[in-house]
């Protein structure tokens, strides 16, 4: 549990690290992500890596932990933003309502465009 | 046992122990509630935990700073949180490797309808340029979002105020809209919710289905990196 904990925190520290030297616009844990994948992938061709952590659903069962409550870790910043509210409403309640509708508007031209290409594809494949 | 309660309540609200066990204890009711609703969209745990403590501290009269000594340690767990999503890719490699195609044509239409949308609608209101310009970034994580708005030169704390708004009603409307829309693809669901609505849009996303919520996290990572590439260009031609 600790190993796997400590585990994602250096996959996470060496993503800040890379972040902070070569200026990419990209968050430090991302490249954390990215590293943390790629050893779960090293683990399954290398037997070197095929222990602690990346042993026997370790960091597993410590990242699905931490995942099943990814709402409770935007609590304290969504408290903030409450307290912050007047900024935005000093401008009046419009800024909701205009949030709202290009949510809306993303999330329809999102899942449409996914939908459609897979679609496309499907009916190319079956017609080769 | 202290003499005067007020003094004992100095004590506690110094420390970050209270701010702290208040904040998982109303997450844990709001989140019981949730399920007990059967993950009902409206009954959203990061929306009735942040209004329920935004009352709380409202009522004590406790500053922000003072709750953040405590709700840091939670806050902290942002970015581990964000490196342990790459356990279920790992486990559904397959599935979203299948589908590169629709994740790239997906990404770049949302990417650009989420800044172009909102900068036409801040514009077709009437707001302020600054403000405009602040709300561009807001389909993506916080951090990243006010990295944007700092490079353009505007307030980051009204970037932060619209991601989070951006996130909890992404994440209360994506169920209801996509159920009326007849799209049943949990792939396009879940990629449709991370790229609107960042983590707290990943997060209601795993709570549905998890291959909904590692195609919520690829699109997260993906729209944080185009976003912050294409906002300045979007903005230096929509906005005057």
């Amino acid at each position: 549990m600790i190993a796997s904990l400590g585990l994602i925190l250096l996959c996470q520290l060496i993503g800040e690290i890379a972040v902070r030297e070569s200026g990419l616009p990209i968050p430090g844990p991302v490249i954390g992500l990215l590293l943390l994948f790629m050893l779960l992938l090293g683990r399954d061709r290398l037997a070197i890596l095929r222990r602690g952590p990346l042993h026997s659903g370790g960091v597993e069962t410590a990242a699905n932990g931490m995942l099943a409550h990814l709402s409770l870790l935007f609590v304290p910043a969504g408290v903030g933003v409450v307290q912050q509210l007047d900024l935005v409403t000093d401008h009046g309640i419009g800024i909701f309502v205009i949030l709202v509708l290009s949510a809306v508007v993303t999330l329809v031209v999102t899942s449409l465009a996914f939908v459609a290409t897979s679609r496309l594809l499907a009916r190319r494949r079956r017609a080769e | 046992m202290t003499a005067n309660p007020f003094s004992l309540w100095v004590y506690l609200s110094q420390t970050p122990l209270l701010w702290l066990t208040v904040t998982l204890l109303v997450y844990a009711a709001a989140d019981a509630a949730s399920l007990a609703t059967h993950r009902h969209p409206l009954a959203n745990p990061v929306l009735h935990s942040v209004w329920i403590i935004g009352l709380i501290l409202l009522l004590t009269g406790t500053p922000y700073a003072r709750y953040f000594d405590g709700a840091q340690f939670v806050h902290f767990l942002l970015g581990p949180a964000t490196v342990a999503l790459a356990v279920p890719l790992y486990e559904n490699r397959k599935t979203v490797l299948s589908a590169v195609v629709p994740m790239v044509v997906a990404l770049v239409a949302g990417s650009i309808t989420a800044i172009v949308s909102i900068v036409l609608l801040a514009e077709l209101i009437g707001l302020p340029r600054d403000v405009v310009l602040s709300l561009a970034s807001k389909s993506v994580t916080a951090g990243v979002a006010m990295g944007v708005s700092q490079s353009l030169g505007v307030n980051p704390s009204v970037t932060a105020i619209a991601v989070v708004l951006t996130g909890i009603m992404g994440a209360i409307i994506v169920t209801p809209l996509m159920n009326s829309m007849r799209i049943t693809d949990y792939r396009a669901r879940g990629f449709a919710v991370g790229l609107a609505s960042h983590g707290i849009g990943t997060a209601r996303a795993f709570q549905v289905d998890t291959v909904a919520g590692v195609f919520a996290g690829v699109a997260m990572s993906l729209n944080a990196l185009l976003t912050s590439l294409i906002v300045p260009l979007l903005v230096s031609v929509l906005v005057r």
